[in-house]
C-alpha cells in the first residue's frame, strides 16, 4: 500500500475495523522497509526475534523510545538523499534529536497535515498571523521543530506576517495595519501556546489599559506545543479560551499535539475541546508496568504511530507523555477515530515541546 | 514583460539565480530552493500573477517545468 493511496481517504472517515486493517497493512509493509535499509533498526528487531509474519494488528509492532533518536542517527536512505534534517526542541544544553527526510517523505509530511487542517480551517489559504519572530526560520540548514511548525502551516497563509520582532514584542502598528487590510477576512493565527500567553495575550491586556484593542472574533487561531508553563500559572485550557475570547474576541481555537518525530501527523483539537487521530496516524496508552494496552479512559503511556515515515525508522514510537484514550469513533463533532486528551509529562522526562522548552526560561 | 518573463523573474529574484541555472531545477536541488525559498517562490508568482495558489498545487511545485504547467490550469490562466 503506497503513502499516495492512504493520502486519498478523508481523514476522519474510517472506523476502527477499517483503519486498523489499513493501517496495519502499512505499518507491517514500513517495519520491513526499515528492517531492510537501516541496519541499526534490523539488529534491534533481529534482538527481539520479530517476525512481521506473526503480526495480527499495527498494535502488536515494536516501538522505539523518541530519545533513541538524539543518541542514534538513524535513517534508512543513503546519505545524499537527504534533504532536509530536522531536530526537536529542547532546552540549552539538552541534546535534540535528529530526524532524516528524504524528498517523499518530506513532501508527504506537508500533504498530510494540509489534508488534516484543512478538515478544521476549509482549504482555502487565509490571511495569516504568526505569533512567534521571524528568525525562527532563518537557520535553514537545521530545523528546529518550531521553525517546522511555522512553515509547516505557513502553506494556509496567503499573506503573512510575524507578529513578534526578535526581540518577542508584539509589533503592534504592523497587526492594526494587517488586521485593517483585511478586515472582514477569516484571519488565520498560528503560533506556540506559551508565546501566544506570554507575549500576546498579556500585551493585548496592557494595550486594552491604553484604549488599543484588536477585534479578532473572525480569525481561527491554532496553537501547540506544550501546556507546562501555562498550567503552573494556573492556566487551564477553558481559562485559555475564556481570556483570548475576552481580549481580543477570538472563541475559533484549536490546540493540537504533535512531535517533529512524526511531522505531518498532528493531532488537532475539535470543536468538543477533544484531540483527534487522523486515518494517517494512531496513539494507543500503554501501561508503565508491562506496556499492555489500556482501556478507554484509562491513563497511560502515549505510543504514536504514523504511516508517513520511509527515511527514518520512525513510524511507531513510544513518547515520553502521558494521555488517556476519551472513546473512539463516537466524538460528538462526527470524527472518526480516537479522542484523547494528554495529560503532560512523565515524571523525569525531559522538558520538551515548542511552548514548554521556550517557557523554560521564564 | 511576457508571462514567461514574469515567470523567470520569480524564481531568479527569489533564489538569487541567473536564467541559464532554470532549465530542469528541481525543488532541493539548490541550497535557497528549500522549504523556507518554496513559500518565498510562491509568494513572488502569486504577486507577479495576481493570482491565489490552491495548498495542493503548492506541495505539487516541485520543478520550474512542473510550475509552467501548474499555473497553465484553467484555475489560474497564465499562458506561456
Amino acid at each position: 500500500m503506497t503513502f499516495d493511496e492512504i493520502l486519498s481517504i478523508p481523514p476522519y472517515s474510517l472506523g476502527r475495523e477499517q483503519k486498523e486493517k489499513m493501517l496495519t497493512e502499512r505499518l507491517v509493509e514500513l517495519t520491513e522497509l526499515h528492517r531492510r535499509n537501516c541496519p541499526e533498526y534490523a539488529q534491534m528487531l533481529d534482538s527481539i526475534n520479530f517476525d512481521a509474519a506473526s503480526v495480527h494488528s499495527y498494535k502488536e509492532l515494536p516501538f522505539l523510545p523518541v530519545r533513541l533518536f538524539k543518541e542514534l542517527e538513524l535513517k534508512s536512505v543513503p546519505h545524499e538523499e537527504i534533504v532536509k534534517t530536522m531536530t526537536s526542541s529542547g532546552t540549552t544544553g539538552q541534546a535534540v534529536s535528529k530526524i532524516f527526510l528524504d524528498r517523499a517523505t518530506s513532501s508527504n509530511q506537508q500533504k498530510t497535515m494540509v489534508k488534516i487542517v484543512s478538515e478544521f480551517t476549509g482549504s482555502s489559504r487565509m490571511p495569516m498571523i504568526i505569533i512567534d519572530c521571524p528568525s525562527v526560520v532563518k537557520n535553514r540548514a537545521m530545523f528546529s521543530a518550531r521553525g517546522a511548525g511555522i512553515l509547516g502551516f505557513s502553506i494556509f497563509g496567503a499573506k503573512k506576517i510575524y507578529a513578534l520582532d526578535d526581540d518577542m514584542k508584539l509589533d503592534v502598528a504592523a497587526v492594526q495595519e494587517f488586521l485593517e487590510k483585511f478586515k472582514g477576512q477569516k484571519i488565520l493565527l498560528f503560533g506556540f501556546t506559551f508565546m501566544i500567553w506570554q507575549h500576546f495575550y498579556k500585551e493585548l491586556l496592557r494595550l486594552k489599559d491604553e484604549g488599543i484593542t484588536f477585534d479578532l472574533s473572525g480569525g481561527v487561531l491554532i496553537h501547540g506545543g506544550g501546556w507546562k508553563k501555562l498550567i503552573s500559572e494556573a492556566v487551564s485550557h477553558d481559562e485559555f479560551h475564556r481570556r483570548m475570547k475576552d481580549a481580543c474576541g477570538l472563541t475559533h481555537i484549536h490546540d493540537y499535539y504533535g512531535m517533529v518525530e512524526q511531522t505531518g501527523c498532528i493531532y488537532m483539537e475539535c470543536e468538543c475541546g477533544h484531540l483527534h487521530a487522523s486515518v494517517f496516524s494512531d496513539v494507543i496508552t500503554r501501561r508503565p508496568i508491562d506496556f499492555s494496552e489500556c482501556e478507554i479512559g484509562e491513563k497511560g503511556i502515549i505510543q504514536v504511530v504514523s504511516a508517513i515515515p520511509e527515511s527514518y525508522p520512525g513510524h511507531s514510537l513510544l513518547t515520553e507523555d502521558e494521555g488517556v484514550i476519551l472513546g473512539e469513533d463516537d466524538c460528538p463533532c462526527g470524527r472518526k477515530g480516537k479522542y484523547f486528551k494528554i495529560d503532560g509529562r512523565l515524571k523525569n522526562a525531559e522538558i520538551r515541546g515548542c511552548s514548554d522548552t521556550y517557557a523554560a526560561k521564564f | 514583460m511576457t508571462n514567461l518573463e514574469k515567470y523567470n523573474e520569480a524564481f531568479t529574484t527569489t533564489f538569487e539565480i541567473t536564467e541559464d541555472q532554470l532549465a530542469n531545477l528541481k525543488y532541493q536541488d539548490i541550497e535557497a530552493w528549500d522549504s523556507v525559498g518554496h513559500m518565498s517562490l510562491i509568494a513572488a508568482l502569486e504577486d507577479a500573477f495576481d493570482i491565489m495558489m490552491d495548498t495542493d498545487d503548492i506541495i505539487d511545485l516541485s520543478s520550474y517545468e512542473k510550475g509552467k504547467e501548474i499555473l497553465s490550469k484553467a484555475d489560474y490562466g497564465v499562458e506561456f
